[in-house]
């Protein structure tokens, strides 16, 4: 599940970064930056990007996910930091969603 | 075709608005709580709580999905309570934040999502009269629709990168259920404290969606338009 969800972010990435055309979104790995710090995306690219992943999620799971809730915006280390973070944000709402 | 969703379609102007909008050409997508009477060529009917986010979050995609997208959203479910204060109970209160703010909200939201990813939208929330004229005995609605409002004005800014305006009509009393229980002297009130002293009627709200709707009024966000010349 945890792989499927990277790609789903990958994806949502990618197609994202056809339009910014940022060098360091080339190739995403867990470590890619994703928001907040020096480098990565603006805040409406951020929320273009959560909502593609929302739909993905959606669609490959059959469950529907608010990936903007409580926990993201009470958490300490923002689930928005990185890739694997957000793989792990993702997967953890999923199970509250189940 | 042009995909246009509409919250409480089952009646009043909701209702009413299903017909206007499918005679020019929109698919019209609406919900209720039950279900409809009614079946019409270009309509689809899902039936939910306007305030279930995960079910309205699931209508919204299943419509985005099939119909490639969401241009205009209607957020026309609304319930009133008119009661001295005194005499309404917190969970009236709650039940009419409910389907009036909660349910504006969730609509909101998802259908930003959706008209987001193709950059562009329109929406129209609803509004009421009683909100500027601070009505006596409709303090929860008032409220409701005064955050409605609100609601309305503040993410409009954070929408319009988007391309998507966000405006609210706010109608006067019109015939529908939502006014049944009000005497003819409580309305005729009303009326008198508008500028244009008459009766709302459907058209007069169609109207002023109409123009918001437009494509041409994407300079056109975050105003409230009232009805009856009520400012």
């Amino acid at each position: 599940m945890k792989d499927q969800i990277f790609e789903i972010i990958k994806a949502a990435i990618d197609e994202l970064n056809e339009e910014l055309e940022y060098d360091e979104l080339k190739d995403v790995t867990p470590e890619t930056a994703i928001f907040g710090g020096e480098s990565g995306i603006d805040s409406l690219s951020l929320v273009r990007l959560v909502v593609d992943v929302e739909a993905g999620v959606s669609e490959a799971f059959d469950t529907e996910v608010t990936l903007a809730n409580e926990k993201a915006m009470s958490s300490r280390n923002s689930p928005y930091r990185n890739v694997a973070a957000f793989t792990d944000f993702v997967l953890a709402c999923l199970k509250d969603a189940s | 075709m042009n995909t246009m969703l509409i919250t409480g379609t089952r009646k009043g102007i909701g209702r009413y608005l299903v017909d206007y909008y499918i005679e020019r050409g929109y698919r019209v997508v609406g919900c209720s709580r039950s279900a409809p009477d009614f079946e019409i060529e270009n309509y689809q009917h899902h039936e939910l709580d306007v305030a279930d986010e995960k079910a309205v979050a699931k209508m919204v995609r299943a419509v985005a999905k099939e119909h490639g997208g969401i241009d205009v959203l209607l957020n026309n479910a609304g319930i009133a309570s008119m009661n001295h204060f005194l005499l309404t109970p917190l969970r009236t209160v709650e039940q009419v934040f409910a389907t009036n703010v909660f349910g504006t909200f969730n609509f909101c939201r998802e259908v930003s999502k959706v008209m987001a990813k193709r950059k562009y939208g329109r929406i129209v929330n609803f509004a009421t009269v009683a909100a500027p004229l601070k009505l006596e005995g409709e303090a929860a609605y008032a409220a409701s629709k005064a955050a409605v409002a609100n609601l309305t004005q503040v993410i409009a800014k954070e929408l319009a990168d988007f391309n998507i305006t966000v405006n609210a009509v706010g109608p006067t009393p019109v015939a529908t259920d939502l006014i049944r229980g009000v005497s003819d002297d409580k309305i005729n009130d009303l009326i008198g404290l508008q500028s244009v002293k008459r009766m709302g009627e459907y058209r007069d709200i169609s109207n002023v969606v109409d123009f918001l709707i437009q494509p041409e009024s994407d300079f056109v966000t975050g105003q409230v338009i009232y009805l009856g010349g009520v400012s």
